[in-house]
């Protein structure tokens, strides 16, 4: 039975009268049919967050209960896409109604026409499970996407056949001891609850970004999570981009939560003529966008993390490594905060829920490298890694507090690094990871045994470097004795040589572990022989002035095809360059 | 906002009712009772005692009440003889070509003494949001003629670049300023100025007035005004009529309209005033909850669409309370637009105009804007090398200060002059000054140049090369 609207406050709509209702059940308000979901129920009233503008909604409009929860539909056809907060295709509405998003308009996230060549692997008459998989399809070029039985549905597949589908098709029968149950290309999973896994695993593999400061100094493990807090203009948006870019995860879901429309638009611009530095595909096709922009609407933000995390876990059940960059957590939560105070509920801290902790740690949680469920035990991961936009850059704010006691990565952006144009503005004495011991057994097996050790010497130069700073300031740089001064330029070498990087470089965009490992290690060099040139009489100003400085400064342009050969030229030049100071 | 007529939302009483009920007045609201459902964001007309008549806004709807947000002030108001008429339709503005050269109230009403605009075409001022899908990349140089902006903070077609300002600084030139020279490079299409006024004096109201009529811009310009003696809660609706008009002149008409909303800090100063009397749970600073998502109803307006001729291009000002750049209205706007133009007290003492602070300055779209075919080539490197030599310099200034100039080095010593060159060459300029990107390059070299190739990171070895205007000076 329809309930009937009693009152409207912006996002916030109460029904009468709705039969089972049930918390989180998706509704459709109005002759407009807006979706909405129950987020609270007193006696015979339901309280909806509507994820549509209610301009022009009344008391006495009707209320219509689904009866389902806000529930994603998963199947080929993600990859690609671009869709709002709660799963609607944006490229579809734009092409049914215009360039601009009207209210109550609903389209399938997947579309239903499009036929997919589905390949069976699962033998019929076999016991299968969830997770089981079934068969494949090709999604884009560079994804196989595996066809996996529900989390939910066990028995004998009865019927299964190769052949042309779309995801509206049976493609196969599983006998369950509740009785036959179709299965599809697509499942639907309900957003809110976490995809169930066998296990969760020790994440003990790095997610390779090719962003210097991220790799060497603070990396983040596959299945980890990462924060990013930092002020407006500090580079969060960029380094978020760089990250879904050069990533070197399988797929990644793109979540633009309450953010601006032309970053979105940048995104579909650019990323279907980048290409993967490892396929040397469209980086679009390993890629799903969501774009829940900052004008669109405020609750169904609140559901757009949610919506791209469910994406994420899906492809992680197949056996995926999944990157999931959320931008940003602080629009996510000021949605909630919006939704609370129009709730009337008892603030918490600066007017946030008192649950803000709760969702927040919730959400990163979902994060991990896990073994599925699934009879060969594949493994897969999400990584997390979530802007935080605190206001005034100030950290000691609640959404920044609750994001650290979960996130195991801290990459704190510095306004006074961003605007002297150090980028990526990540600050190296307050970033941590606390992933660095998980991650050195990878490191000496699969990149060298000088890496972890090149790492520690590079933070310790730039840790002595601030306390020698802070000499500076009140005696000047002359009263320094040389090998200070030394310490200060490989210090100021680390930082404007290696650590600054151009997002905008078509070379310096990415930097490979293999020739990070050269870089750093040709600053260390340097500064090793500064050190012997200046007990043999040197000065840092003799130093300074070597031709070979100039190369080391453009380390970062050598292209990843020749640094083998480049790199060894330029230590011998370097060994030479100097000896012939320290010889003087 | 597609064009399309307003249509009444759908169940409204077919003969508007004139409500007597009127149980309380708080602050700029009425709590009517015995309401017919009234509709979320109905438009009404409330007929005072003395046969004025105003209008309001439906902000709370529940059976039997609503809550009406008054645009105008409250004095006059009782409870016994004034009625409320529900108008079944939310707020819009009548458009056409007719916009052009006219000046509007906050309201959208005529204050020139001019005709009401008649027209067919009726545009709801809380318009859709813009599908993300439907934007086209803004990446169209625009030339201000200002070197800190075209230079290190470069403003693209269709972009919101904020002036982040405070009392007693001159954004109101650097924005006529701007609004005169701006132009695409070799272009003539059609441009058009919105101008919205929002609690501003009526002496810098008159300021901008005068500068569009010198310029001819007057009649390519649309302004609504509400002065600081206008009715505050006009303002909550007058940016909103404001882009209703450049959204119909840029996507109906084809213009390239840039909109100067001035003073934004005024608007939120209004929407505070809204919250408090309806007793919402307050934000920061007692700003409502909901700021950052209803500023971002307005930022988010800029923007291009594939396959349209039009563009709007943002320009809001804002004054920041004692300076305070974490205030939330700077800060949240901050989050929201792409950049911001940060104008500086320290440089306004100093006498350089146009004192635009770069280093806390930024423009998120510039990379799209600039570089080889575009601007320049060495445009970006140029940037980045002037942001690293000036914030460098600085440092040097502050430490010189302590240690004196003598304790420096050589090196150092060279960031300290650049400093000083880049303030008083490069930023400083007259305020009829236009200069061309080539001309502010050019500056910009020379500056660069006083320093050895081995300081000049940023720029690639090519670039410096072809582009360097004099040898690095010998040592002494």
């Amino acid at each position: 039975m329809p309930g009937v609207i009693a009152r409207v406050s912006g996002p916030v709509v109460i029904a009468e009268g709705l039969a089972n209702a049930k918390m989180y059940d998706v509704v459709r308000v109005g002759e407009l049919g807006l979706v909405g979901e129950i987020i609270r129920l007193v006696g015979g009233t339901a309280t909806v967050q509507v994820y549509e503008d209610t301009t022009g909604i009344r008391p006495g409009d009707r209320v219509e209960n689904t009866g389902q929860a806000l529930s994603v539909e998963l199947g080929p056809g993600l990859l690609k896409s671009i869709y709002d907060g709660v799963q609607r295709p944006l490229d579809v509405i734009q092409k049914s109604v215009g360039d601009f998003i009207t209210r109550g308009f609903v389209a399938a996230p997947l579309n239903e026409t499009t036929r997919w060549e589905f390949t069976s692997v699962a033998k019929v008459g076999s016991e299968v499970l969830p997770g089981t998989i079934l068969g494949t399809v090709q999604e884009t070029p560079l994804i196989l996407h595996k066809i996996m039985v529900p989390p939910g549905v066990r028995g004998t597949l009865t019927k299964l056949a190769s052949g042309s589908y779309t995801v509206r098709d049976p493609i196969g029968t599983v006998s369950t001891a509740a009785g036959p149950v179709p299965v599809f290309l697509s499942q639907k999973w309900v957003v809110r609850v976490p995809r169930p896994v066998a296990q969760k695993l020790p994440p003990d593999v790095p997610l390779v970004t090719g962003q210097r400061v991220i790799d060497s100094f603070f990396p983040v493990a596959k299945g980890g999570t990462a924060c990013i807090p930092g002020p407006f203009g500090s580079g969060k948006t960029v380094i978020q981009q760089q990250l879904a870019k050069w990533a070197d995860s399988d797929i990644v879901v793109y979540v633009g939560c309450g953010e601006r429309g032309n970053e979105m638009t940048e995104v579909l611009a650019t990323f279907p003529s980048l290409q993967d530095p490892k396929s040397k595909r469209p980086l679009m096709e390993r890629t799903i966008l969501i774009a829940n922009t900052s004008n669109m609407p405020v609750a169904a933000r609140e559901a757009s993390v949610y919506t791209g995390i469910t994406i994420a876990e899906y492809y992680r059940d197949m056996g995926y490594d999944v990157a999931l960059m959320a931008d940003s957590t602080s629009r996510w939560a000021e949605a909630m905060r919006e939704i609370s105070g129009r709730l009337e509920e008892m603030p918490g801290e600066e007017g946030y829920p008192a649950y803000l902790g709760r969702r927040i740690a919730e959400f990163y949680e979902r994060a991990g490298r896990v073994v599925t469920l699934s009879p060969e035990g594949r493994t897969g991961s999400v990584t997390v890694v979530g802007a935080v936009s605190p206001p005034g850059g100030d950290t000691s704010e609640p959404v920044s507090q609750n994001t650290l006691r979960s996130a195991r990565v801290f990459w704190a952006l510095d306004a006074s690094l961003a605007s002297r144009r150090h980028f990526p503005s990540i600050n190296w004495l307050q970033s941590y990871s606390l992933y660095l011991n998980d991650l050195e057994p990878w490191y000496r097996k699969e990149l060298s045994n000088e890496f972890v050790s090149f790492r520690q010497r590079a933070l310790e130069i730039l840790q002595k470097e601030a306390e020698l700073q802070e000499i500076v300031q009140l005696v000047g740089v002359d009263a320094l004795p040389e090998r200070e001064k030394a310490t200060l330029d490989v210090a100021r070498m680390i930082r404007e040589d290696y650590l600054q990087q151009s997002a905008y470089d078509e070379v310096d965009t990415y930097t490979s572990i293999q020739k990070q490992v050269r870089m750093l290690g040709a600053i260390l060099a340097f500064g090793d022989r500064e050190q012997d040139a200046i007990s043999k009489g040197a000065t840092v100003a003799q130093l300074q002035k070597l031709p070979v400085r100039t190369k080391l400064s453009r380390m970062k342009w050598i292209p990843e095809a020749e640094a083998a050969t480049q790199f060894d030229a330029l230590a011998l030049e370097m060994a030479q360059a100097v000896a012939s100071v320290g010889g003087s | 906002m597609a064009a399309k007529g307003a249509a009444a939302p759908k169940g409204s009483p077919d003969v508007p009712v004139d409500y007597r009920t009127i149980d309380r007045v708080s602050g700029p609201l009425l709590f009517v009772r015995d309401v017919a459902n009234a509709a979320y964001g109905e438009i009404v007309e409330i007929a005072l005692p003395n046969g004025e008549r105003r209008q309001g806004q439906v902000l709370d709807s529940r059976r039997g009440l609503a809550i009406v947000q008054v645009f105008g002030p409250t004095m006059g108001i009782n409870v016994e003889e004034t009625s409320v008429k529900f108008l079944g339709e939310v707020a819009t503005l009548n458009v056409s070509d007719e916009l052009l050269g006219r000046v509007f109230n906050g309201l959208g009403e005529p204050r020139d003494g001019g005709p009401k605009i008649v027209s067919e075409t009726r545009l709801e001022i809380v318009g859709n949001a813009m599908n993300p899908y439907s934007r086209e990349e803004p990446s169209e140089f625009i030339q201000t003629g200002i070197s800190t902006i075209d230079v290190n903070n470069t403003l693209v077609r269709g972009q919101k670049l904020p002036i982040f300002s405070a009392a007693g600084l001159p954004h109101n030139q650097i924005a006529a300023q701007i609004v005169r020279q701006a132009k695409l490079r070799d272009s003539s299409e059609g441009f058009a100025v919105v101008f919205a006024a929002m609690g501003i004096t009526s002496e810098e109201a008159n300021y901008f007035l005068r500068e569009f009529e010198s310029t001819g811009a007057l009649e390519r310009a649309v302004v609504f005004l509400n002065l600081s003696s206008d009715p505050s809660m006009e303002r909550v609706v007058t940016p909103r009529m404001a882009l209703t008009a450049a959204e119909y002149l840029a996507y109906e008409k084809d213009l390239h309209v840039l909109v100067v909303l001035t003073d934004m800090t005024s608007y939120c100063e209004a929407l505070r005033e809204v919250s408090a009397a309806r007793e919402e749970v307050p934000g920061r600073r007692g700003y409502p909850g909901y700021l950052y998502t209803d500023l971002a109803t307005i930022y988010e307006r800029a923007g291009k669409i594939r396959g349209r001729k039009g563009s709007i291009t943002q320009l809001p000002i804002l004054t920041m309370p004692a300076d305070d750049v974490t205030h939330p209205i700077p800060d949240l706007t901050g989050y929201i637009t792409e950049g911001q133009v940060y104008v500086s007290r320290e440089l306004q003492r100093k006498g350089i105009y146009p004192p635009i602070d770069v280093l806390p300055s930024l423009s998120r779209l510039m990379g799209l804007g600039i570089g080889k075919g575009r601007t320049r080539e060495d445009h970006r490197g140029v940037s980045d090398q002037l942001f690293a030599a000036y914030a460098t310099g600085k440092d040097q200034r502050a430490l010189s200060a302590i240690v004196g100039e003598e304790a420096l080095s050589a090196t150092d010593r060279l960031y300290l002059r650049a400093a000083d060159r880049y303030e008083k060459e490069f930023v400083n300029q007259r305020p009829d000054e236009d200069r061309t990107i080539d001309q502010s390059l050019a500056i910009s070299w020379d500056i660069l140049s006083d320093f050895p190739d081995s300081e000049l990171k940023r720029i690639r070895p090519e670039f410096i090369e072809k582009f360097r205007a004099h040898p690095p000076p010998a040592e002494s």
